[in-house]
């Protein structure tokens, strides 16, 4: 394999005004959405006494599940030893900490009182995942940090292997984190499950992933940078399997759940009459989410189609979306089974499901998550080399690039 | 002579009286906590509420929370806080009619407490559980994790606040068992009002306390038994 050449974004571009300026102005948006709902109090937003995590939260699960996820190819390049994703691995990380920046900074800007970050950062209780949580994201960010400098300092680059299996098996108990603040939720019938935290595990390889093709293929397109379709077919049969992996997941879930007595009526209010849920739950996060995906992905008339996998990337992003506020709404809407064999009632909506109906401000900061991570990306990659200068077959696949040659 | 037997007189009155009334005075004096001193671990402040007595269209216990606390509305149910509420129920399989309050539990084992990132949920050795609004940051992670629906976030500025029971916009709240009128050797504001006795509070810890004397007489259970959280709270008269 050639030496792979960085080099940096061109600033100053029209293109480039363009871009920063439609993050800065979501960003904006979203910075403005939790000024509006910490001044008003969160009575503005859809959230209540019943559903008391909402849009916000899903964005941020998301966003912290995907971040995660998004580190892969480097795993793949550093832990597994795979050269044609190398090139990529800078970017792979670079893209991680900036979804997770993006998705704490929406799960922070949501607190009741964000005022209080220092004290979240400086009081832990230590039998409580979310304390756990601050703990895994923050030491996400230092080892992913020295992870990019053993990648891009010539003099670090023997620590690169090293580095890069602590940020793998950091990034697996983090996401082991992120499922636990549901799995380990006895209160809730549809939350209380071991098999939350390895799907939360597949579920960030696949969104991850599905971020990091877009970004991957828009960032060539804007830059003119040459993409190969060895690594294109490299990442799209990727995804495929972490599409099929969140599948089995949500199956095995599901179907234990059916199988037990006390959490069968969930289940059932899930699959069946679960109005926007049940809606959401099929056509969105299984058919347009998976099935739709897997069938452009691997269908012969797309399978080797750009813009057909970029739309299946998109489709498992709107799928995860999808999933995340099935699990966090929808987990919250289904009554709490307090006094099970009564039909319940009371000033506090005992007995019936929940409803939940997301606010404009809490859109704003949800999608300005993404915001702030693309535009961590678009001006790191400005500032430094993160980019290759081409992502060509030869570059990236000599071997393969030079038997289709011949 | 006449001054020196009334005097007599008047002393054996006295102490006749502080005699009778020393019990009392002591059992009070021994249950009041000086301010200056943390919670004990010998007590257990508990409830045992008769469903038997709790009758659907009473909601003292309800109306003498908000008051006490100064817990108001402003029209808004879904983000109205409710320290105490009363659940009505219908059995489906016999068609039994029940009505009792629900409030936080003050459970052995409170998951809200294992969840909190910052410790500002916690539980004092008598067993009250609270929260410390002063780091609370917000995040509602115990109200995800409560069994009983028993925490509320303040969504909105407050005014008219209890100067004994401090709150804050963005902060959760529940039920702390009026800790400050326990504090002062009273009873909680909900078991005060309760005409019906429906509300017996008392030192489950104590054997000689006629909550502890009940609990071993009578059947009772708590709610969501199977979470094994040993809750202070337990209801007479309810089979689950």
């Amino acid at each position: 394999m050639k030496t792979v050449a960085y080099r940096e974004v061109e600033a100053m571009t029209t293109g480039w005004w363009m871009l920063m300026g439609v993050l800065a102005a979501f960003t904006s948006l979203g910075l403005l959405a939790a000024f509006y709902m910490e001044h008003n109090g969160h009575w503005v937003t859809g959230m209540t006494n019943q559903i008391v995590w909402g849009l916000p939260h899903v964005f941020a699960v998301f966003l912290i599940v995907a971040a995660s996820g998004a580190l892969n190819v480097a795993s793949i390049s550093s832990v597994f030893g795979r050269t044609a994703y190398k090139p990529l691995a800078p970017l792979s990380a670079l893209l991680a900490v900036s979804l997770l920046a993006g998705g704490l900074t929406v799960l922070l800007l949501d607190l009741g009182r964000p005022d209080r970050l220092m004290v979240a950062m400086t009081k832990y209780n230590f039998r409580s995942i979310f304390a756990w949580n601050v703990i895994l994201y923050s030491g996400f960010f230092g080892i992913v940090v020295v992870y990019m400098w053993t990648m891009m300092d010539r003099r670090m680059k023997s620590f690169s292997k090293p580095a890069g299996f602590a940020a793998f098996a950091w990034r697996l108990i983090l996401t082991t984190g992120t499922g636990s603040i549901f799995g380990f939720l006895v209160a809730r019938t549809p939350y209380d499950s071991a098999v939350m935290a390895p799907m939360f595990i597949a579920m960030s390889f696949s969104f991850g992933l599905a971020v990091f093709i877009l970004v991957v293929f828009a960032s060539s397109e804007m830059t003119n940078r040459p993409l190969g379709d060895a690594l294109v077919r490299r990442l799209k049969n990727l995804l495929g399997v972490f599409i099929a992996a969140v599948l089995y997941f949500v199956t095995v879930q599901q179907l234990t759940g059916l199988y037990v007595a006390e959490k069968r009526d969930a289940v059932v209010f899930l699959l069946t009459n679960g109005g926007v849920f049940t809606i959401l739950f099929w056509l969105v996060q299984i058919g347009l989410g998976a099935l739709l995906p897997l069938a452009l992905l691997f269908a012969p008339p797309t399978a080797m189609n750009r813009p057909a996998i970029g739309l299946a990337a998109i489709l498992v992003i709107l799928g995860g979306i999808a999933q995340v506020y099935v699990i966090i709404i929808g987990g919250q809407a289904y009554p709490m089974p307090l006094f099970p064999g009564f039909e319940a009632t009371s000033s506090f909506f005992d007995g019936q499901v929940n409803t939940y109906v997301p606010s404009g401000p809490e859109a704003f900061l949800g999608v300005s998550g993404f915001a702030v991570a693309m535009l961590l990306v678009a001006f790191a990659s400005t500032v430094f080399r993160f980019l290759p200068e081409s992502l060509a077959d030869e570059v990236v696949d000599p071997h393969c690039a030079a038997k289709a040659r011949k | 002579m006449s001054a020196t037997t009334s005097r007599r007189a008047f002393l054996a009155a006295a102490s006749a009286a502080v005699a009778t009334l020393a019990p009392g005075i002591t059992l009070i004096a021994a249950q009041a906590k000086p301010a200056d001193q943390p919670a004990s671990s010998s007590v257990r402040w508990g409830m045992l509420i008769d469903t038997t007595r709790c009758s659907q269209d009473c909601s003292a216990c309800v109306g003498a929370c908000n008051v006490e606390n100064g817990l108001g509305s402003h029209g808004r149910p879904q983000t109205d806080p409710q320290w105490i509420r009363k659940v009505d129920l219908t059995s489906k399989r016999t068609g039994q009619k029940l009505s009792l309050p629900v409030m936080c539990q003050h459970c052995e084992s409170p998951p809200c407490v294992d969840v909190c990132p910052t410790g500002a949920s916690f539980k004092r050795q008598d067993g009250i559980v609270l929260v410390d609004r002063h780091i609370c940051i917000g995040c509602r992670y115990c109200m995800m994790a409560c069994p009983y629906k028993a925490r509320s976030f303040v969504h909105e500025s407050l005014e008219n606040q209890r100067p004994h029971q401090p709150r804050g916009k963005g902060c959760v709240e529940g039920c702390n068992l009026c800790a400050h009128r326990v504090d002062e050797g009273k009873r909680p504001a909900c078991a005060e009002a309760c005409a019906s006795g429906a509300i017996l509070f008392g030192d489950l810890n104590d054997p000689k306390s006629e909550i502890a004397q009940k609990l071993r007489t009578l059947p009772t259970t708590q709610i969501r038994p199977e979470l094994k959280l040993n809750t202070a709270v337990r209801y007479g008269g309810l089979s689950i």
